[in-house]
């Protein structure tokens, strides 16, 4: 198989640019360095300009949802409507708050986006194309996560406010939190695939791992959507809460990093999920064809985020104790018992064949799955005859306990 | 110079310079972002250590849940009229001198030690895989089992005991 | 190319940067932050004595893992204390909590 631009299109540029620069003259490390400069900046740049297309595509499907039209104003279907919000948010002038820490205040938005844009370098876009075949991907993923936390930290601190403060400590509290089962359910990718590295967890999901197991990948899907802050966990940034939470002092292009920031993250989660449950930019000849890789990783991709955006559309607002007690007393749990239950099949069946490993995973988690739902329904139950033989007037059956501060 | 050596003397500035601001800074929560500086120096050291691993693993550990702890209790803590003066106790000079004496202890020790100056060894061709190797000595009977089930208990200890410590007696 | 003597100076100076810290700080969680840096300088000597002179042993990472995982549980307790006696006493400066003292 001849090195083409179809067959390898990263090597291929990139051998052209290091002749052309290494000829006018440069030497080699200096050709190397700009190469890898220019493929960050490329990169980068498609991401940021990637997210006007998603915000209008979000902007059109919700309002469908809703049995409204969307934006269809400016440009045939609104095309160009995050061109114009765009520009009215470059335009809008910074306001920095009296007293306000001015180092944390204005590094915050740029940790926020940065925190996003560098899970991308990891991210396997085609057999060849990639950022960087770090043999740490999945951790590296969990490292990138804390940046944005932290973030949003000095973003609540600094500006002075105490509403942002109290809207950004439920905000990491709810994102520490559900890290945990996040960085458990995507251990599970990493056990069926014995390697952390993000390339070789799509090379060894002949059968995808989302058939295989099922509930990792639940898990992964809802624990991502809260560390985003998407409904229906946005309690921490939507506009009618707290003031609208940790980013109510900034204005201007400031604020606009936050929401792109917060785009892109719903989009990079489904990249994600993508590749470590759906197997990436596998498909009919995309071992050859980098081009017809990428075309299929896209289309699994937009069908996650299709299903993220119709999460947003259709489910109502959780409060912080349900979110804590979804994550401590349901996620963590089921997350722990799957994991154990999928080592141990693993290892009991490690030399059969792939259908009878992945048919006894799934069988695992079927019966995992029915187990969990059994408990779910017997408290349910309970906590029903508790709130009946209390008497017809409570509204709220699932916390009735007053909880800390924060 | 080496660009390498270049980085080392950057990532070894970034530290040891957010590690004095750190011990010096008037305000807790700047003392606290200081740390989180320092501590992403370190990760880069690491990465110059040929320990890719450990690099992210202090991000996560250190900085993702470490220093947010560290924050969160300098908010919970804050006093009405705080940092006010000084941080420093009373007796803040013989702690400098005590920490000069042991740097200077320190540096003569290393001194006279004759593998000083080692250059550094090659890995042998074929890298080995230190995730892997960790991973097995780790959990391997004639290995490291008994220490990883320790900290593991003591992880545990130590997450009941803080909750318990911690927790609100109404 | 960078001679151990490098790293081992910077963790030897990290570590007494956090040693002055613990030793002359009033705030508690500030003493907390030196021992970080001390456990920190630590990490760094293992890791740079593994490297040069036995990368084939696993030891070192091993013990890494081991300090990494102490000084979170030490920081997480040491924490704890320190908002429990924050909540009894109103304070968090080391010299102004010394009930047991005399």
């Amino acid at each position: 198989m001849e090195t083409t631009i179809w067959t390898d299109p990263i090597r291929v540029i990139a051998d052209w640019l290091t002749q052309l620069l290494v000829g006018w003259g440069l030497p080699a490390g200096l050709v190397f360095f700009i190469i890898n400069l220019l493929g960050v900046a490329v990169l980068a740049t498609g991401a940021m300009l990637f997210v006007l297309f998603l915000i209008w595509y979000e902007r059109k499907i919700v309002g469908r949802i809703q049995d409204r039209l969307g934006p269809n104003r400016i440009g045939p279907f609104g095309i160009f409507q995050s061109i114009a919000d765009m520009l009215k948010i470059f335009t809008k002038e910074y306001i920095t708050p009296l007293g306000a820490d001015k180092v944390p205040y204005n590094l915050a938005p740029i940790m926020a986006v940065g925190g996003v844009l560098l899970i991308w370098a990891v991210i396997p876009f085609a057999d060849r194309v990639y950022g960087v075949d770090l043999n740490v991907g999945v951790l590296y993923i969990i490292a990138v996560g804390a940046i944005g936390t932290l973030a949003i930290i000095m973003a609540g601190w600094s500006s002075n406010n105490k509403y942002a403060l109290l809207g950004a400590f439920r905000s990491v509290a709810l994102l520490i939190s559900y890290e945990v089962p996040m960085v458990m359910a995507l251990l599970v990718p990493v056990i069926l695939s014995g390697s952390l590295g993000m390339n070789d967890i799509v090379r060894s999901q002949a059968i995808w791992y989302l058939f295989v197991a099922p509930i990792p990948a639940l898990i992964f899907f809802l624990t991502s959507m809260a560390e985003v802050g998407r409904s229906p966990f946005d309690l921490i940034e939507a506009e009618s809460e707290i003031v609208s939470g940790f980013n109510i002092e900034y204005s201007g292009l400031k604020f606009g990093m936050f929401y792109v920031a917060e785009f892109l993250h719903a989009f990079t989660i489904s990249l994600l999920f993508a590749t470590l449950f759906m197997g990436g930019w596998r498909g009919p000849g995309a071992e050859q064809f980098p081009l017809l890789g990428l075309i299929y990783f896209v289309i699994k991709t937009f069908f996650v985020y299709f299903v993220v955006i119709l999460f947003r559309g259709s489910l109502p607002r959780f409060r912080t104790d349900q979110m804590m007690d979804l994550n401590w007393k349901i996620l963590t749990p089921l997350a722990l018992v799957s994991i154990m239950v999928i080592a141990v099949v693993e290892k009991a069946l490690a030399g059969s064949s792939l259908v009878v490993r992945s048919a006894s995973l799934l069988l695992a988690n079927l019966v995992v799955a029915l187990v969990a739902l059994q408990f779910l329904r017997s408290s349910g139950k309970s906590q029903r005859e508790l709130a009946e033989s209390a008497g017809a007037q409570v509204v709220d059956t699932v916390s009735t306990r007053e909880h800390t501060s924060i | 110079m080496t660009p390498v050596q270049l980085i080392f003397i950057l990532a070894a500035a970034v530290v040891l310079g957010a590690a004095v601001m750190v011990v010096s800074s008037e305000k807790m929560l700047h003392s606290a972002f200081w740390l989180i500086v320092s501590l992403f120096g370190v990760a880069v050291l690491f990465v110059l250590l040929q320990a890719g691993f450990f690099a992210v693993i202090q991000v996560v550990v250190y900085i993702g849940a470490i220093a947010i702890l560290v924050i969160f209790a300098v908010m919970l803590t804050r006093r009405v009229m705080d940092e006010s003066g000084p941080q420093l106790t009373r007796w803040w000079w013989l702690g400098a001198l005590a920490a000069l004496g042991v740097y200077g202890i320190l540096v003569v020790v290393l001194r006279s030690w004759a593998g000083f100056t080692t250059p550094i060894a090659e890995i042998p061709a074929g890298g080995q895989d230190i995730v892997r190797l960790l991973g097995i000595a780790l959990i391997s009977p004639n290995g490291y089992v008994l220490p990883f089930e320790v900290a593991s208990i003591l992880l545990l200890a130590a997450l009941v005991g803080s909750i318990f410590i911690a927790w609100e007696k109404r | 190319m960078i001679p151990i003597s490098w790293f081992l100076i910077v963790a030897a100076a990290l570590f007494c940067i956090g040693l002055y810290g613990v030793l002359a700080r009033k705030n508690a969680i500030a003493i907390l932050m030196g021992v970080e840096l001390m456990l920190n300088a630590v990490n760094i000597n293992l890791l740079a004595f593994w490297r040069y002179w036995g990368v084939e042993r696993v030891s070192g990472p091993v013990f890494v893992v081991i300090v990494l995982a102490t000084a979170a549980a030490e920081v997480a307790v040491g924490l704890a204390l320190i908002i429990s006696a924050y909540r009894r006493r109103n304070t968090i400066a080391a010299d102004e909590i010394d009930l047991l003292k005399g």
